[in-house]
């Protein structure tokens, strides 16, 4: 029997497309490929997470505007936009200790240095705006770095004053990591600096709590900082609403965590003072 | 004089009938133009990621031109045997060198400007800036550096047995140079003798060719590189290209082209 080339190539392709329309359903639950939602997930797997960790880090070298060392130059280098979040600004000693090319060592090194960038700057006046591409990059190959969302918000909000742009960003981070802490803290930040939402404010910094005091030991240990700034920013928060029994409450539960629990007795004693000032409203005679 | 000028003006026009400069500029405009049309957080102010991208597909595009080109000169004359008629004209061996690498410098100079060009057309249209003075200056350290590449390959092609050899051995070198060069020293330190010497060694005796990539100054807006320090720089790279056309002269000035 000879079948003719045509018909054979027909019959293949009818083949293919009655296969694919009655297995696609189905094809998207073989593979664990559908959990990623996005395409460096398909592309890289869990090794998109060391890419991220060097899109972060670029973040970092584009806010030094290059000023930044190598493997070889010094090992360890904090990332100074995380430091910068968290509220951080570079003292003399701080520019010293990051002169990180030191002396020059010999001639190549000395007349190399007219084609390097050497002196320490940061990105501002809005073009911290630069450093944000990578770090959209870093959150999309690692969902799970915390990091990559409260940077960028920082930045977004309090340097580019960008807060709807801040907030999306940490409500996709919140989305893909539903029970941190750090993000909660910063979305809080976020309603109570920027949009001068106070009641947001609390309510996200109570839920930052309530998901700390979920964590196990171990990851309370690890988390303390955060549950430090969660109690002292929602004991600030009630100092300024008035409330300030529940202040001096927040005071002593960061007490507990802070490194320094004297300044935080400082100013629980000032609070008990207003606390005390209070006169309390007792009812006159009517007649 | 002329003679080489004659030979350099073959080399250039080899280059515009073939289509790796076509490949590379068009591969380099699409990805720059899709880079550059995403939009980061509604914020269409952001520029210095577009420049990074392009002036790394610049590099990457200039030095696979450069390589390319120059490895396969040599090599091909002797297999299509047009050497002989060449040699025949008359014209010198050391004229062949000093031709084959003129017309391929120049290529690679066109090429270049083409780049930058478009280069500075991209990142004018987001930025509405024009730093002429930065632009010329990591444009010409850049074509400076690409003459010692050049002449380095021309060694190699006298001596490596075929083009595809030579390109891969300077693509290892050059990116070597350019990736660790500056910290040679550094990790020299940290071996034990005899390779602490040797490594110090070589820190010294190589070209630095990373002296002549000023990426950083144009992606993030610095200022110009002292014009004392480029000139310098310029009668380095000068020194070196002497040096590698000088070697490949004497290679193959006894060099047996029948073989």
């Amino acid at each position: 029997m000879k079948a003719s080339p045509l018909l054979l190539l027909t019959a293949l392709l009818a083949l293919a497309f009655t296969l694919a329309s009655s297995l696609v359903t189905q094809a998207d639950g073989w593979s664990r490929r559908d959990k990623s939602d996005n395409i460096f997930g398909m592309m890289f797997g869990d090794g998109r997470k060391l890419f991220a960790n060097q899109f972060f880090t670029m973040a970092d070298v584009y806010f030094h505007s290059g000023y930044y060392p190598s493997i070889y130059d010094r090992g360890g280098k904090d990332s100074e936009i995380v430091e910068t979040s968290h509220g951080h600004t570079d003292t003399p000693d701080d520019e010293i200790k990051e002169d990180f090319f030191g002396k020059p060592k010999d001639w190549v090194d000395a007349f190399g240095r007219h084609f390097r960038i050497v002196s320490h700057t940061h990105l501002d006046r809005g073009t911290e705006r630069e450093i944000l591409p990578w770090l959209r990059l870093a959150a999309d190959l690692d969902p799970q770095k915390t990091e990559t969302y409260t940077v960028g918000a920082f930045f977004l909000s309090e340097h580019l004053h960008q807060t709807n742009e801040a907030e999306a960003f940490l409500r996709e981070g919140l989305r893909n990591n539903p029970d941190n802490c750090e993000i909660l803290f910063a979305l809080g930040r976020l309603y109570n600096e920027s949009a001068h939402d106070i009641t947001r404010a609390r309510n996200v910094w109570e839920l930052g709590v309530r998901k700390f005091l979920l964590l196990p030991s171990a990851d309370q240990k690890e988390n303390k900082i955060v549950f430090d700034e969660l109690a002292v920013n929602l004991a600030r928060l009630e100092d300024k609403a008035g409330n300030y029994g529940q202040a001096i409450n927040w005071f002593h539960a960061a007490q507990r965590v802070s490194p320094d629990p004297g300044a935080l007795q400082q100013q629980i004693d000032v609070l008990q003072k207003k606390l005390d000032a209070l006169v309390p409203v007792v009812p006159g005679k009517l007649y | 004089m002329n003679k080489i000028i004659a030979l350099a003006g073959v080399v250039i026009k080899e280059l515009y009938r073939r289509k790796d400069f076509y490949v590379l500029f068009v591969l380099t405009a699409l990805l720059t133009v899709a880079a550059g049309a995403v939009n980061f957080f509604h914020d269409d102010k952001i520029v210095r990621y577009v420049k990074d991208i392009c002036l790394l597909l610049i590099w990457v595009s200039a030095l696979v031109i450069a390589i390319v080109t120059t490895a396969r000169q040599i090599p091909a004359e002797r297999e299509a045997r047009t050497i002989f008629p060449l040699l025949a004209k008359p014209v010198s061996r050391g004229q062949v060198i000093a031709g084959k690498f003129l017309g391929c410098w120049l290529a690679t100079g066109v090429a270049l400007l083409v780049f930058y060009f478009f280069f500075a057309v991209i990142t004018g249209s987001r930025e509405h800036l024009w730093p002429w003075a930065v632009y010329f200056q990591a444009a010409w350290m850049q074509w400076v550096m690409l003459a010692i590449v050049i002449a380095m390959v021309v060694l190699g092609s006298i001596y490596f047995a075929a083009p595809s050899s030579t390109s891969t051995i300077s693509f290892i070198v050059v990116v070597g140079i350019l990736g660790i060069g500056s910290h040679l020293k550094v990790i020299a330190l940290q071996q034990p003798e005899p390779m602490q010497f040797i490594l110090t060694a070589i820190y010294f005796l190589m070209p630095h060719l990373e002296w002549f990539d000023l990426r950083d100054f144009v992606v993030y807006d610095q200022s110009l590189v002292s014009w004392s320090a480029l000139a310098l720089a310029t009668g380095y790279a000068a020194v070196w290209t002497g040096i590698f056309l000088m070697l490949a002269w004497l290679g193959f000035r006894r060099k047996n082209l029948t073989t």
